[in-house]
């Protein structure tokens, strides 16, 4: 009971609980994962004053605003690009980038690719809720064949990504999926993703009530979390070629895919100019500290 | 606050204005750049990732130019001074993050070589026809700095002023070069680091736990604390109260958007500068700025020597635009000639603030090379024909 307790005031403290009710509809997947990662770095007792968290615009995006951290909501698709920027010029920050499927692998595909390729030190989190939730239910690159959007009224005919093969291809060096169903599992993910370094990769299915269900005729959100039950296989370690989730036929791979150890950006460079430069290089350790 | 040794060359070089507008970014503390290849700008990148691992910072070549224009504000936000660098196409996808940087007001710095547009246009030649997107360009109501070098000297200089008003105003401040001034070979005079007085970021002053993003000095400048500090920051693109909470509402917006606009409209006065050059008796005065004012000097001379009282008024400041020097100069003279590469933008400006009391004339080009000094002095002539009227615009 007192560590319940001790939890929930740890979770209010890191939530900006003026801000509440929040955005979201009311069986949407979103809080769940807010839930979760404000779980996580309670339990892996990161230091929040040290923790950046960088949004793009969607539901999912409006995750920053919610938390009593270091949170910056952008523009569309630009979160990791400006974490970037957040990371390598202090080092010493956790930075995290958390946003939607349409933010991050459709306009923000570019970014999202090119961090994982230089091995950017943040955890990426990407709510895969296979729709474009805030605009009303367009399709994204993630729609699921045949399921329908305002902007696929017929059902989409095209391929969807698989964001765990994308992020392995580019060089992620963790790389997991879970669903909105997998609250134990995606904690402890997030939980071991804020310890390693360089780029972390988790995708999270997400159920979008009012829109993608509600459109499709799939059932409230309560019996999407049981679909994601039931669909769902645990393969840790499995090829992220198997990860496809091409339509709502497919059984739904989820687990830790990728746990590997790669120079991240920062290293890399400084290992390089080290070694070439020798002594002429003058190595950038972060910010002059101010006042506060 | 005196410039960091570490950055700065003292010495006479002899250099192109890419190189010295890097050298005056290094100056200024630029510690970072996100840039994207393009010319005639790219010069001033290479330079930088050069110099940077020797002088300590961050060089990263971004995926594009919609990238370079916001991993500068992460870094900005992280605690460094730093810019991004392009021209004409790499500057119109820069444009929602300049709008960005306005609204989150991220003091940071877009350096732009122009050349010939529209879209690919001339790559290797110059023009001077951003200058209304540099004031315009991103989407809303908000106010920029845009600072016009003609040499350069002036692109080391002006990178510097550039990094003090951005920090002064907490605004993107253009500083808008030319193909011309970029690959221009002069002689450049860098100063020792404590000749180089440089505005320290507003640093907030409060206890952490109750600095609010968003609340303003008097002189509407919100103070800044970077990420890490322990403030709880929240940096917000949504139209926001003063905790940087979103508000969806008009009066939120009213309060916000007209603070935005007017912390640079009631300090203009500060932020002003331009060059006067036989203004007093002037019955023509060119309006000119960056590579063009150099060779308005040469027609204003010509004019002269044909008798005609000319003279000259050189921007350097170009927004906010000089509005009350031009209302003055109106009553006083009977012609503005404004000596532009460019199909007629700042005239415009010139147009407005006349207020019909003077003739306004247009000498433009449609840029690739710079004009011939007669080609300004041809249009001074014309203005003070009896013949021309208000508004002419011969192209």
């Amino acid at each position: 009971m007192t560590q319940t307790l001790e939890l929930k005031d740890k979770m209010e403290g890191l939530l900006r609980t003026n801000r509440l009710p929040h955005v979201w509809c009311s069986g949407c997947g979103i809080g769940i994962v807010l839930n979760s990662f404000l779980r996580a770095l309670i339990a892996s007792e990161t230091d929040e004053n040290k923790v950046a968290v960088s949004c793009g615009i969607g539901c999912t995006a409006r995750i920053s605003g919610y938390m009593n951290i270091d949170g910056f909501h952008m523009t569309h698709g630009r979160a990791l690009a400006f974490a970037t920027g957040l990371k390598l010029a202090n080092p010493a920050l956790k930075t995290v980038a958390i946003g939607g499927d349409g933010d991050m692998i459709a306009i923000g595909g570019n970014h999202f690719i090119h961090a994982a390729r230089r091995n950017i030190d943040m955890l990426v989190i990407c709510v895969n809720n296979f729709n474009y939730g805030m605009t009303g239910g367009q399709a994204a690159p993630t729609t699921t064949k045949e399921s329908c959007g305002t902007t696929a009224p017929y059902g989409s005919f095209e391929n969807p990504f698989n964001l765990p093969f994308i992020a392995d291809a580019c060089g992620a060096v963790y790389v997991a999926r879970w669903t909105a169903f997998h609250v134990r599992q995606l904690q402890l993910s997030i939980q071991e993703a804020l310890k390693k370094k360089g780029f972390s990769f988790i995708e999270i299915f997400s159920q979008c009530t009012e829109l993608f269900l509600r459109k499709n005729k799939y059932g409230a959100g309560l019996d999407e979390m049981k679909f994601f039950k039931q669909n769902s296989v645990i393969k840790n370690g499995a090829d992220t070629r198997e990860a496809e989730f091409n339509s709502r036929n497919d059984k739904i791979v989820v687990g830790k895919f990728v746990d590997r150890e790669r120079p991240d950006f920062k290293e890399s460079m400084d290992g390089y100019f080290g070694k070439v430069l020798k002594d002429k290089f003058i190595r950038y350790e972060g910010p002059l500290q101010t006042k506060i | 606050m005196k410039a960091d040794t570490k950055g700065v060359l003292t010495g006479l070089h002899f250099m192109d204005g890419d190189h010295s507008c890097c050298e005056g970014l290094l100056a200024a503390g630029c510690r970072f750049i996100g840039g994207y290849p393009i010319t005639p700008s790219t010069e001033v990148v290479e330079r930088f990732a050069e110099r940077i691992p020797k002088v300590g910072g961050v060089f990263i070549q971004m995926e594009d130019e919609i990238a370079s224009s916001i991993v500068i504000q992460g870094a900005v936000w992280a605690g460094l001074k730093a810019a991004t660098v392009t021209s004409g196409p790499g500057f119109s996808l820069m444009m929602e993050h300049i709008g960005l940087a306005a609204m989150t007001e991220t003091p940071c710095v877009f350096v732009n070589v122009q050349r010939g547009g529209p879209s690919t246009g001339l790559p290797t030649l110059p023009a001077q026809s951003d200058m209304m997107q540099a004031k315009w360009g991103s989407h809303g109501d908000y106010e920029i700095i845009a600072v016009s070098p003609n040499s350069p000297q002036e692109c080391f200089d002006f990178a510097i002023l550039a990094f003090n008003y951005a920090e002064q105003y907490r605004v993107p401040v253009m500083l808008m070069m030319d193909e011309c001034v970029g690959h221009m070979y002069e002689r450049v005079k860098i100063p020792s680091a404590d000749e180089i007085e440089l505005v320290e970021r507003r640093w907030a002053t409060c206890a952490a736990g109750e600095y609010l993003t968003y609340k303003p000095d008097a002189d509407l400048v919100p103070r800044m604390a970077k990420a890490g500090d322990g403030c709880r920051i929240l940096v917000e693109s949504l139209t926001h109260d003063e905790r940087g909470y979103p508000v969806i509402t008009p009066q939120a917006q009213k309060k916000l958007v007209s603070r935005l606009v007017n912390k640079i409209k009631n300090n203009a006065h500060k932020i002003y500068k331009y060059e006067e050059y036989k203004i007093e008796d002037a019955e023509v005065i060119v309006v000119s700025y960056g590579i063009t004012s150099r060779v308005a000097f040469k027609a204003v001379e010509l004019a002269r020597q044909k008798g005609i009282k000319a003279g000259l008024l050189r921007l350097i400041v170009v927004w906010p635009f000089p509005e009350k020097k031009i209302e003055e100069l109106a009553a006083k003279t009977k012609a503005f000639v404004t000596a532009e590469m460019n199909l007629g933008q700042i005239v415009l400006e010139v147009e407005r603030c006349a207020h019909g009391k003077a003739k306004t004339l247009l000498a433009g080009h449609a840029g690739g090379t710079v004009h011939r000094p007669e080609e300004i002095l041809e249009v001074i002539e014309k203005a003070i024909s009896p013949n021309s009227s208000v508004g002419i615009w011969e192209l």
